[in-house]
């Protein structure tokens, strides 16, 4: 089949033309994604708000976190973000074998962040009775550290339901993605991605980096409150 | 959108540039700045997004009304954050007790 | 009247997009914008019919002042009912989903919207949504109020909160779904010479709605899922005992909740437009200050939800500021109103359905507007706060406002979807009854209002019995309103005369074509040369 033709099996019917298909898919994308800004938004205004009100509180909560993870998962998210534009480039260049490669590779730094937070970070803090609503009492050095910092048992509970909530959200946009991806695995499989139509590869790989920048955020905003000195 | 296809050293510039950004955020946590602590780490977590959305995301590559989306999106954000905020901490901005007030209206 | 002598009588085209294809795959499965309009169309009156039903047993049951049916805890399931579903599964879709779905590629000369499957998935969600939320109806209902305040809804209601409120965040994504595809289509899916400038007014009231879908939807989202959180965990971060604040619920719910409002208005302002340029046969009057008013008001309605605060314990200080944008506010709805008047001024009026909810709107709107007013002023809003004002002032510019738009609308371009005319007799009538009933119902409430009856009672003093039963007279003949149309419509669809491409005469790309349109609308892309509404003198007997 000739470039042309084949150009033209891939423009769906409600277009007109290729072009017009790739900006609409990616401004419907962009668009999606300030969705995604005012529904975390929600979470940062109820964080800025208590945060402003119960400083000591939310410094304690943030030491009894273990930067490690935090330092961790970012370095790790943002490698992925590399493959991930890695990846649409490749689709870009019609290379299905490393579009493979690539998306596998952030497949896989995508689901090490939800096993390893589940499995170790959110299961330590469980151990540790950091965990609102399931097993919240604090003890040993954790309380030495609440109490060098003046917080109070309540707005402690407060900080870590912000914690669970926004690391929790962000998990399952996290998981989606790895859904996505899983999806565009199988259709770069099918031969799909890599035909000159790469809408789908760009349009996973924005919301990707979203995630990514969210996470951006969330990693001083939870981790580094008071500084660790 | 362009057709522009960045080299691959394009990329890992932009990656590099983040991890080092996120190296100097954590080692700053542990430099007493007060309260330019929160600053400085929105700062640079500002810069780290602005690199991600600028190259990774092609937003320099598109269009001006990508741009608007975005911006929209985070003023309108601002306006939730800034007005809720200001609310609980102009709660005791009470009016003077002039003497156009009644003191009935007056909350301690 | 306003028909167009024809040679011969107007025919169906021989196909069309009703009976392109048959079965009921061929609906269930549609990605065809126009048949997703009439799923939508079925789902929301099967919903305004419980919504109405609800209301209709609050009234009986107010025409006692002992409260003739229900005691309190039954009675507070009923309001929250009727309010739940009157905005979130009623008025936010009515017009955009039937309305927009149908009219938004037509009018701007698309063959479809950007994403049509994502167009019928919105429609998958929001029939999840809606039968998450019956049953949650059916299995006992809430009664929190539609405000959902915490901590009642949060801690201390023993109604069905979780499942009323998931069938909501399920329904919100439907309509973000739709505003972004909405969007896209406007931008990018115009015909060529169809500028920004050119769009029918209709587009941009649209358009402006659309963008308020993005911004505001997904934060009642998050807030829902807190409440999820507190009831299923019972941790919460709008807890006191944690030294949260419940006020913070209030804020994150009307930075939505207003701006939702304005989404269930701006779509009839925007119908209004073409209905008045339709009956006047007359372009709209400052065509560019409607435009941009539509978006002004979209921006604006994001800073005034303190005006639903004022008496919480919000500081004065913000409540100052709400309350000054909240007049700020008022300014551009107040521009429509005049442009359209000045657009019948010296017009030739043909006064068909269409144009009689039209003037209805203009009325009943400015009422419900000005009314608005002194619940934004801080010092007559504490009086008159969670009294029945409030109630009347709300009712008046989403029935008489909104769904007067969308019953004109429905009128207007009933012919163009079906390819049959309504009967017009029949229609007067029944829009002269939801006129008077309307007014009826609502009117004295003003007075019930500001004599102090609180809203959200089941019982009230026998001194406001009078207007109590009034206001229930009147809801008895607005529901005759209402049911009439259902009658004529569904006997139309099947029986009525055959209407023709255009048989009002109208200017817009939707009466170019067919009646039923064919399934992809345009034979070919029309190139758009005029300028909306381009009545000539010939059309317009100015006089």
């Amino acid at each position: 089949m000739s470039a042309e033709a084949q150009g033209a099996t891939l423009v769906a019917e409600q277009f007109d033309d290729f072009e017009q298909q790739k900006h609409a898919d990616t401004f419907g994308m962009w668009l999606f994604l300030a969705t995604e800004v005012l529904f975390f938004g929600g979470l940062f205004c109820g964080y800025a708000l208590y945060r402003s009100l119960y400083f000591e509180a939310f410094t304690a909560g943030s030491h009894l976190l273990k930067i490690g993870y935090g330092a961790f998962y970012t370095v790790l998210l943002i490698c992925s973000s590399l493959t991930m534009a890695l990846g649409v480039r490749a689709a870009q260049l019609r290379r299905p074998t490393s579009l493979t490669v690539y998306l596998a590779l952030t497949w896989i730094m995508g689901a090490a962040f939800v096993y390893i937070k589940l499995r170790y970070e959110w299961y330590g803090d469980y151990v540790e009775g950091l965990v609102p609503g399931l097993h919240f009492a604090p003890h040993g050095e954790a309380l030495e550290i609440i109490n060098r910092f003046h917080a109070t048992l309540p707005h402690l509970s407060l900080f870590f339901i912000f914690y669970f909530c926004m690391t929790g959200v962000h998990a399952l946009h996290m998981v989606v993605g790895v859904g996505l991806l899983t999806t565009l695995l199988i259709f770069t499989r099918q031969g799909k991605n890599t035909q000159g139509n790469y809408n789908w590869v760009e349009m996973v790989g924005l919301y990707w980096h979203f995630v990514d920048i969210v996470w951006i955020f969330l990693f001083p905003l939870l981790y580094l409150i008071g500084g660790r000195y | 959108m362009s057709e522009h296809v960045h080299p691959k050293r394009f990329y890992v510039a932009v990656f590099v540039a983040l991890v080092i950004l996120t190296a100097v955020t954590t080692t700053v946590a542990y430099v007493d700045l007060g309260p330019m602590n929160t600053v400085v780490a929105l700062v640079i977590a500002v810069c780290k997004a602005t690199l991600v959305v600028l190259f990774f995301m092609h937003l320099k590559d598109q269009a001006g009304l990508t741009r608007v989306v975005i911006l929209a999106a985070i003023l309108w954000l601002a306006v939730l954050i800034g007005a809720t905020v200001n609310d609980v901490f102009t709660r005791h901005w009470v009016p003077s007790n002039g003497p156009w007030q009644s003191s009935a209206l007056m909350t301690p | 009247m306003s028909t167009v002598a024809l040679e011969s009588p107007p025919t169906l085209p021989e196909v069309h997009y009703l009976n392109a294809d048959y079965g009921w795959r061929s609906w269930l499965f549609t990605t065809d914008h126009k048949r997703i309009a009439w799923l939508y169309l079925f789902a929301i009156t099967f919903m305004f019919v419980v919504g109405g039903l609800s209301a209709t047993l609050m009234r009986l049951n107010l025409i006692e002042p002992s409260g003739l049916l229900f005691e309190p805890a039954s009675y507070n399931k009923l309001f929250t009912a009727h309010g739940l579903v009157m905005i979130f599964f009623f008025l936010t879709q009515s017009i955009p989903t039937v309305l927009g779905n149908f009219l938004i590629p037509i009018m701007i000369g698309a063959r479809d919207v950007a994403f049509p499957k994502l167009n019928l998935l919105s429609w998958y969600i929001y029939m999840l949504g809606a039968t998450v939320f019956i049953i949650s109806l059916a299995t006992g209902g809430i009664d929190t109020g539609w405000t959902l305040y915490t901590p009642l809804s949060t801690t201390y209601a023993n109604t069905n909160v979780l499942s009323a409120t998931m069938g909501i965040f399920i329904a919100g994504f439907s309509s973000i779904l739709t505003g972004l595809n909405f969007i896209v289509t406007i931008h990018k899916m115009r015909a060529p010479g169809m500028t920004w400038f050119r769009l029918p007014l209709f587009i941009w009231s649209m358009y402006a709605t659309s963008v308020i879908f993005v911004l505001a939807m997904p934060v009642i989202a998050i807030t829902l899922a807190l409440i999820a959180l507190e009831r299923v965990w019972h941790v919460g971060i709008f807890d006191p005992g944690l030294g949260g604040d419940p006020i913070l619920f209030q804020h994150l719910f009307w930075f939505f909740g207003h701006p939702e409002v304005y989404i269930l208005i701006l779509p009839s302002m925007g119908v209004i437009s073409e209905l008045v340029a339709a009956g006047c046969r007359k372009r709209i009057f400052g065509y560019s200050f409607v435009a941009f008013s539509s978006v002004s008001i979209a921006a604006i309605s994001f800073m005034v939800w303190g005006h639903h605060m004022f008496l919480t314990g919000q500081s004065v200080y913000a409540g100052l500021v709400f309350s000054a944008l909240s007049f700020a506010v008022a300014i551009p709805s107040a521009v429509k109103i005049f442009n359209w008047t000045a657009t019948m001024h010296k017009a030739s009026v043909s006064y068909d359905t269409p144009m009689l909810y039209a003037i209805g709107f203009i009325g009943l709107f400015t009422i419900g507007g000005l009314t608005g007013l002194f619940l934004a002023s801080m010092g007559t809003d504490v009086h008159l706060h969670d009294t029945y004002f409030v109630v009347a002032h709300f009712h008046y510019v989403m029935v008489g406002g909104a769904i007067m738009g969308y019953l004109g609308g429905l009128h207007l371009w009933w012919p163009k979807m079906t390819g049959r005319l309504y009967p017009e007799a029949w229609a007067r009538f029944a829009a002269l009854l939801v006129f008077v009933g309307f007014n009826l119902t609502f009117g004295p409430q003003f007075i019930l209002g500001y004599v102090g009856m609180p809203r959200r009672y089941a019982v009230y003093p026998a001194e406001f019995q009078v207007l109590n039963v009034l206001s229930s007279a009147g809801a008895s003949i607005l529901a005759v309103g209402y049911v009439i149309p259902l009658i004529y419509f569904t006997w139309s669809a099947l029986k009525g005369p055959i209407a023709g491409p255009n048989p009002w005469g109208a200017k817009g790309l939707e009466w170019t074509i067919a009646s039923p349109p064919p399934t992809h609308n345009f034979e070919q892309t029309p190139i758009v040369t005029e300028e909306a509404y381009a009545y000539g003198p010939e059309e317009a007997h100015v006089g």
